[in-house]
């Protein structure tokens, strides 16, 4: 027996509309998806850079991420090369952030006296980001649909007020809400006047098998190490720049003067190490990274990351 | 007198960590209150929790400290008169002690006459002791695991405070902590009473009021719940997989559990359309989804599964429940299908050189590393083996070590990293590597605890020996031997694991050659020092194996370790002959006997009294020197076949027959003699004595009594 009547079920777009509009009215900035390559939601500069600092943010957005490795040419119902999640910070996080996420689940059409609902333990950790928090995933009669957060820390600088997130994995919540096996038969948009029905395998079917295609076996490696290397040494000198220019500011605002250090591109900085994080994931998916290289690739990109949020902390408090 | 009760409201704190900080609050507020002269002897304590609470409720509170009588001594009588008059010293001591100067008084202790006070303590009420004092004991609750999350980060806890509740008797104790003040109410299950406050009126109303609103506050009758739930709700002529520990996890997950039985398509069994192997199946539904596996009355799998639900629905609800819960485990097991049929299109064959991109350790290199040195040391091991009559097949071995690490390169494994080698040797199997090298790559791991069973097959035995001694003798080579509580990567557990091979398996391996052939696949030998870290740390786990594992005394194992530790299966035996030898009151004296002769060897050797190299008869001046000498001789004859047969019992009831002798020796001889030539010869018989008869064990090191 399906949960939801699959012709009243909330089709994709209209799950996001809900969660959007249901965060929105709890006084969430409604952001637009990052434009750059991430990995998770958490990447965007919305979360990654405004949980520092003590100034108050709640945002809300849909964040495409994109795990080359993930990619399964389409042919797993359950594994998308990119996934769509929906991510909430709410910095401080309100003492019923937990209460408020269940009415958020109400919102999409669950209720929750029909459903078995469990918090269970789930901490969040990424060594690239230098960042990890305490939390849990949702379950929701044993499928995990969301990842709860409280952020700790956040390019190796403790928070304070640290921030929630809450990360809703739009797929499965649709695929679940819909009642399909296949990520690929969710219903995507259905048309009000003929009810004609577009489907997520429609919209995303070639992109999963192509870039499937791409990361695994067609990527240049060679060339996407080129890449790496110039994204790393762009960001990296920005990071120098603002480093002496940081330096130099507290020297001019000693001495009564200022320099323009607030318009400094720590933003771009940050765009650049987010693309080396993508071309290390492609490279990882080729099968280009050895042992030995991986770890101080990976610490490579922690370092710029790691940069990017002291810049960007000393920025805001300038 | 009064009943207290104090409880925690939390956001789901981890099941993992329950448990512990249920009986840690029990304890602490329970000292508190002791310490505090604030417990009745007739008191009772009650400790509860959920994922969203945790409480103790204690009875036989006393509703405040009794006064008591302080006697303050002060200055000196001599100094605190002049001519009568309380000098300034006394005034002071009157002024601290709070009494006035006329109330002092003179007493005479052990240094002389000094000025007293009698002070009296007013107690204090239960209520603002607990005040005062409750929060620090909920500020120092350990959690393996903590964070901040008010601003300012005041303090630190497992997960968000959300309330807090402390009543004495019917009145509201105001404990303070994280910024919460204490009331007098809870809440109820989130979903099956919402977030309405439950008022409690008294401490012994605590469980009944959180019961009507859908929380069982007891472990013990949750825990219960589950277990009748779970067989009220298996299918008839089916039994659920007992599982202590998911029984635990779910106690611990749930306030008002319940039980729902699903359903899975039989194709994903054994000989369906979709089979995966029992393991995977287990695994997705034990260590992913925290299922019950369900079998039929021969163990086999039935198409069931049991989940433990935090909340009562009713039928639609159950149905919509169950559906969701079918519907991921169909998805789980299709994925783990999918990975099935993928990893079948690269064998294992090819797989070993895709080891070369997984590391084992940085300075170790890779599994491709590993896997070669696994190999050339299950070679010469098992040559070794079979030189020594153990039944082997060393081809099966061999390529078993070839293939046991490819796994780990497998789509499934990636997925489920605790199937690694079973995963192998179900590949194995499939592509047709025959049952023993299946078999041996499927045990590699075992035993993963001392409770674990050991590989059933010699191949098997020797490769998970192999490898856990790359693994050693590796992590000792670079310096990264495990060091006090420190074992990062669990050495001590994979040492354990050989010995317990060597004691129950059936393979003819010393610890010696086991250490020298790992060592030796390393092109770096190891320094003197690392080697004797090696030779101790390989020791001390055979000592661990006996005492611990198999219950002997420390003594005994001492003793027979002191005369040998690297045949395991050897030590055992001399363990157990030991044991059963050692209550006597001959082998007490014996044992005493020997300690003695130790002592006086060792302490002729540091006056530089050396024995002589060998036993001259001629030099005898006493009768019981001959004698003890004629019967050490007959002894020793006897017992050497005994040894070479492993009938230890017998060979010690021989050494121990040697009390009459030994005793007229020490009672008529004095060892060191004046005269060099006698005594030397005295202390060539000790030695004798103590090198004949200690190839069993060190009877010194038995403890004797007296």
């Amino acid at each position: 027996m399906p949960s939801i009547e699959k012709t009243s079920a909330l089709s994709f777009q209209e799950l996001l509309f809900r969660l959007q509009s249901f965060w929105a009215e709890r006084g969430c900035v409604l952001q637009q998806p990052y434009d750059v390559e991430v990995g998770a939601g958490t990447m965007s500069p919305d979360t990654f850079l405004r949980v520092l600092g003590p100034r108050p943010w709640r945002v809300a957005y849909a964040q495409p991420s994109r795990r080359p490795a993930d990619g399964r040419y389409g042919e797993n119902p359950n594994r998308l090369f990119k996934h769509t999640q929906l991510q909430v910070i709410l910095k401080p996080p309100p003492d019923d952030i937990q209460e408020v996420y269940l009415q958020s689940l109400v919102a999409i059409g669950i209720d929750l006296r029909q459903h078995d609902i469990k918090f269970e333990e789930d901490n969040w950790e990424s060594p690239t980001l230098g960042a990890w928090g305490i939390g849990w995933q949702v379950m929701l009669d044993g499928l995990e649909i969301t990842q709860f957060t409280y952020f700790q820390q956040c390019g190796g600088i403790d928070l304070d007020p640290i921030a929630g997130e809450i990360t809703y994995g739009l797929e499965r919540i649709a695929a679940f809400l819909q009642d399909v096996d296949s990520i690929y038969d969710i219903v995507w948009a259905r048309e009000p006047d003929t009810g004609r029905e577009t489907s997520y395998g429609e919209v995303r079917l070639a992109e999963e098998l192509q870039f499937s295609v791409y990361n695994f076996e067609m990527a240049d490696v060679d060339k996407l190490w080129k890449h790496l290397e110039l994204y790393e040494s762009e960001s990296q000198s920005l990071l120098d720049e603002s480093r002496k220019l940081n330096e130099a500011n507290q020297d001019a605002i000693a001495a009564g003067g200022e320099k323009p250090w607030k318009s400094f591109p720590v933003l771009p900085a940050f765009d650049l190490c987010l693309k080396c994080s993508h071309l290390f994931n492609l490279l990882d998916a080729r099968g280009a990274i050895s042992v030995t290289e991986r770890v101080g690739v990976i610490a490579r990109i922690r370092a710029l990351a790691v940069g990017v949020a002291k810049a960007y902390a000393a920025q805001q408090g300038a | 007198m009064s009943d207290f009760l104090f409880e925690i409201g939390l956001e789901e704190v981890p099941a993992r960590m329950i448990a512990a900080a249920q009986a840690e609050l029990q304890k602490r507020v329970l000292s508190l209150l002791d310490r505090e002269r604030l417990l009745a002897p007739t008191h009772t304590a009650a400790s509860f929790s959920t994922p969203r609470r945790l409480a103790v409720l204690i009875t036989g509170v006393l509703p405040r400290q009794q006064d008591v009588e302080e006697l303050l001594t002060g200055p000196s009588a001599k100094v605190a008169f002049k001519d009568g008059q309380p000098t300034a010293a006394a005034e002071a001591f009157a002024k601290k002690a709070g009494v006035p100067t006329a109330d002092l008084k003179t007493i005479t202790n052990a240094k002389g006459e000094y000025l007293a006070a009698t002070v009296k303590r007013t107690g204090r009420a239960a209520a603002a002791v607990l005040t005062a004092e409750l929060p620090k004991e909920i500020a120092g609750l350990y959690w393996a695991k903590n964070m901040y999350w008010r601003a300012g980060k005041p303090e630190r806890f497992v997960r968000p405070v959300k309330w807090l509740l402390a009543l004495l008797d019917s009145a509201v104790v105001p404990v303070e902590y994280a910024g919460i003040t204490a009331s007098n109410s809870t809440r109820g299950h989130r979903i099956l009473h919402g977030d309405t406050p439950i008022k409690i009126n008294a401490p012994m109303d605590y469980e009944k009021f959180l019961e009507a609103a859908h929380v069982i506050a007891d472990v013990a009758v949750r825990r219960h719940k589950i277990r009748k739930a779970l067989d009220a709700v298996k299918p008839k002529g089916t039994r659920w997989r007992e599982d202590e520990d998911l029984v635990e996890t779910m106690t611990h997950h749930t306030e008002w559990p319940s039980v729902l039985l699903g359903n899975f398509d039989p194709e994903f069994l054994p000989l369906g359309k979709q089979a995966l192997p029992d393991e995977v199946l287990v695994t997705v539904m034990r260590d992913h989804q925290k299922y019950f596996a369900v079998e039929d009355n021969e163990h086999k799998l039935a198409p069931h599964f049991l989940a433990v639900l935090n909340t009562e629905a009713d039928e639609a609800g159950l149905a919509i429940i169950r559906h969701g819960n079918e519907r991921v485990l169909r998805a789980r097991f299709n994925d783990a299908r999918f990975f099935w049929d993928v990893d079948q299109k690269i064998p294992l064959t090819q797989r070993v050189e895709m080891l070369k991109s997984v590391t084992f350790q940085k300075d170790l290199g890779t599994y491709q590393a590993k896997t070669e040195r696994v190999v050339a040391l299950t070679g010469e091991l098992g040559e070794v083996a079979e030189k020594n009559g153990a039944p082997l097949d060393q081809i099966a071995v061999v390529e078993a070590a070839l293939l046991a690490k490819t796994d780990l390169t497998a789509e499934l494994v990636k997925e489920f990293t605790e199937l690694q080698g079973i995963v192998g040797g179900l590949y194995a199997q499939t592509q047709g590597h025959g049952q023993a090298v299946a078999a041996a790559i499927y045990s590699q791991y075992k035993p993963a605890s001392m409770e674990d069973t050991i590989p059933s097959t010699p191949e098997g035995q020797l490769l998970a020996i192999a490898d856990k001694a790359d693994t050693i003798a590796g992590m000792f080579s670079i310096n990264l031997q495990p060091t006090g509580s420190k074992d990062p990567f669990a050495l001590r557990r994979a040492a354990n694991g050989i010995v317990k091979i060597l004691a129950e398996g059936t393979l003819p391996l010393t610890l010696e050659t086991i250490r020298k052939s790992a060592a030796g696949q390393f092109q770096k030998s190891l320094d003197e020092k690392l080697k004797s870290d090696l030779i101790s740390f390989f020791t001390e786990r055979i000592q661990f194996y006996l005492r611990d594992v198999r219950g002997y005394a420390y003594d005994v194992a001492n003793a027979v370790l002191s005369t040998g530790a690297d045949d395991v299966k050897d030590a055992l035996g001399r363990a157990a002959a030991v044991t059963e030898v050692r209550s006597s009151d001959d082998f007490s004296a014996i044992a005493a006997a020997f300690k003695r002769m130790k002592n006086i060897l060792q302490q002729a050797k540091d006056k530089g009294d050396t024995a002589a190299t060998s036993l001259d008869p001629t030099l005898f001046t006493d009768d019981a020197e001959e004698l003890l000498a004629a019967s050490a001789k007959k002894v020793t004859a006897q017992i050497t076949p005994l040894i070479q047969n492993k009938d230890y019992v017998a060979a010690l009831k021989s050494i121990v027959s040697l009390r009459p002798q030994v005793d007229a020796f020490f009672d008529a001889v004095m060892v060191m003699a004046p005269e060099p030539a006698v005594r030397a010869n005295r202390l060539a018989l000790l030695q004798n004595l103590l090198s004949n008869f200690t190839r069993i064990a060190d009877f010194s090191e038995i403890v004797t009594a007296g």
